[in-house]
């Protein structure tokens, strides 16, 4: 008796039974589809938290001006603070001392309200910079133009602005090319910075950006800056970049020790981590809800197995009555669970697939291609292993047995 | 034709059947009840024999253990031959396919499956090529009359029809033994005068029948009857009106 045979004898008996093979097949495909769907949403949504991080710049670290504490101690060294200069900047920006820094922006804040007609805005953030600071942040331009090192050189009066001021002081109407008062000084825009989005409590997009110069010789009136930002080369040596810097700072400002140091280093690495190990946790919860689902599917089909041997005993007995050897009734049933559990898996793999084409819970799912293969593995196991258990069990029988049953 | 049966008796020297002291005994100790008591029993090849008896009698079980269906407790049993007695359930199956031809009372048609293909199926089990039993399951579905249904399902024919197609499957691997158990007991008369015409055919064409049966009628066309009673047997009787 061929093999060839007995996977038609099973096909027949799937074919004999359509309802039954239609109900195991959705099961397992439901499981498959849930596995791969679930972990799509996890994935996506530890993908999104990592990509909003990317925009908050994960490579960057901030100095400012400042001890690390507040209180008598920040006070009682306020004396011997240096403040952070330009010089700094250029210092840090030495690729010899400070190889893992990619590029530093100095950055003078001030606190100002920009007016158009009778609209009025106040930039949560409103800085004077110059333009590393662009790559730095992650800042990009979505309408109109950056300024340059020129624009800085010259000190001219333009300025980038974000959605939220844009919307604020010009509504719906073009701001390129615009003019606007901040803090009394006239700008014009000559860009429409991209979308930030809120970091923290921060409105990203209530920004004003306008060169360091300008904002020293028109606002500020001093030379002190508020900060400085720093972009590491990549996100990894973040950390190797904020021990460069201090190095370099604390030899430029004469600091001996931690306890006097009057610059301190925000570092957004740290951040990551807390985040990615959340969302990880997240991703983990949804992959066992989904694993628990493909072994409801997998005790679905071991329960159909079981009552269609019972339900076929009798048949076993005629079967084994006209010479049917046990290896031929095992591999029949084992073949019919096997087909079963492909046909569900490959079913489950396409809707898997097509379903997380939408957005879930306002995640964009992003397919992790391992839990494809995993899915679809796991649920062909399931099948031959709970299916050849009932099948044994099937083959095992004496024919009188087996025949007697009613 | 009489030269085949000289050759028969010749070459065949070894009964059908032959069964040797057969206990079939269930549950131990006291409580323990013997379906088969000691059971001795001889068939030759071309018999056509009957095996009487009221139910508990133990006809069943005999039938079960001819029909290696079943194993006994102690006893020997040579069928064409060859001791099954002491085979394991693989070896049993094979038996089964090649030696035994079962008619059930129940037909035990496979459900859902055409008169061709339950024919055709013990012959699949055995290995012959798809193009040669498809030609000796017609053949055989010819024979019983069922030519012209060959493609209805067991639900699609009438009690008698599927009893002929239980026929037609026992006929077709060509067994040294035709095993009928109760083959009458859920057919109308019409269909029971049928099926024994159609063993009658059978048996004339030189092939061993065994039929277990309560009803005389039935019992009556065969040419030995054997009459069991509470486990063994007690009496052993050429049928004259037929055997004369």
């Amino acid at each position: 008796m061929s093999v060839f045979e007995i996977i038609r004898f099973a096909i027949r008996g799937l074919f004999t039974n359509r309802l039954r093979t239609a109900l195991t097949t959705l099961g397992i495909m439901i499981g498959v589809a849930s596995v791969i769907i679930l972990l799509a949403v996890g994935n996506g949504s530890s993908k999104a938290i990592q990509a909003s991080l990317d925009r908050l710049g994960t490579n960057s670290l901030q100095v400012r001006s400042g001890g690390g504490g507040f209180g008598p101690r920040a006070r009682a060294s306020a004396s011997s603070q240096k403040p952070l200069t330009i010089l700094d900047t250029v210092a840090l920006a030495d690729k010899t001392q400070a190889p893992d820094i990619k590029q530093v922006a100095p950055i003078v804040s001030t606190n100002g309200t920009c007016v158009v007609g009778a609209n009025t805005s106040t930039p949560s953030t409103f800085y004077g910079t110059w333009p590393a600071y662009y790559e730095a942040s992650n800042t990009s331009i979505q309408k109109g133009s950056y300024f340059t090192n020129d624009d800085v050189t010259n000190a001219r009066r333009v300025a980038l602005i974000g959605q939220t001021t844009a919307t604020a002081l010009f509504g719906t109407s073009n701001p390129i090319g615009q003019t606007m008062r901040c803090s009394g000084i006239e700008f014009t825009v000559i860009g429409l910075t991209s979308v930030k989005g809120a970091s923290g409590f921060q409105d990203g997009d209530s920004l004003v950006l306008i060169p360091i110069t300008t904002m020293e010789n028109t606002i500020t009136g001093n030379q002190a800056l508020s900060s400085i930002l720093v972009e590491a080369t990549k996100s990894t040596t973040t950390t190797a970049a904020q021990s460069e810097l201090t190095t370099i700072l604390d030899a430029r400002h004469g600091i001996t020790g931690r306890k006097t140091a009057d610059f301190s280093v925000f570092n957004q690495a740290s951040l990551l981590t807390t985040a990615s190990t959340s969302s990880q946790t997240f991703t983990t919860l949804l992959g066992m809800v989904a694993a628990i689902s493909l072994l409801v599917g997998g005790i679905g089909i071991t329960n159909i197995m079981l009552v269609t041997v019972i339900e076929r005993t009798r048949e076993i007995g005629i079967r084994k009555a006209i010479g049917a050897p046990k290896a031929a009734i095992l591999t029949q049933f084992l073949i019919e669970a096997t087909i079963l559990s492909l046909l569900g898996g490959a079913l489950g793999v396409v809707a898997g697939l097509i379903g997380s084409h939408f957005t879930i819970a306002g995640t964009k799912p992003v397919i992790v291609p391992a839990s494809v293969f995993l899915a679809f593995g796991v649920s062909i196991l399931i099948g031959v292993f709970f299916g050849g258990y009932p099948a044994s069990r099937a083959a095992s029988l004496r024919p009188i047995e087996a025949l007697r049953y009613e | 034709m009489a030269q085949a049966e000289a050759v028969d008796s010749v070459v065949d020297k070894q009964p059908v059947i032959e069964v040797r002291d057969a206990v079939k005994r269930y549950g131990v100790g006291d409580a323990s009840i013997f379906a088969l008591d000691g059971v001795s029993l001889t068939i030759e090849a071309g018999e056509y024999v009957a095996i009487m008896g009221p139910s508990g009698s133990g006809k069943s079980t005999l039938m079960n253990i001819l029909g290696a269906l079943d194993i006994m407790t102690s006893g020997k049993y040579f069928l064409d031959g060859i001791e099954i007695s002491s085979m394991d359930e693989n070896h049993l199956s094979i038996v089964r396919g090649r030696k035994i031809g079962f008619i059930f009372q129940s037909f035990n048609l496979i459900p859902r499956t055409t008169a061709l293909a339950n024919v055709e199926l013990p012959m699949a089990y055995q290995g012959i090529k798809p193009k040669e039993r498809r030609a000796r399951a017609m053949v055989a579905l010819d024979v019983v009359g069922l030519g012209d249904r060959i493609n209805h399902e067991p639900t699609e024919l009438s009690g008698g029809q599927q009893q002929r197609v239980a026929v037609a499957r026992a006929l077709a691997t060509r067994p040294a033994l035709l095993l009928a158990d109760e083959p009458t007991g859920a057919l109308d008369s019409k269909s029971t005068a049928d099926l024994l015409d159609l063993f009658d055919q059978i048996n004339a064409a030189g092939r061993t029948v065994v039929v277990i049966t309560h009803e005389d009628d039935v019992a009556h066309r065969a040419k030995r009857i054997i009459r069991m009673r509470d486990g063994k047997i007690i009496s052993d009787k050429l049928n004259e009106e037929r055997v004369a």
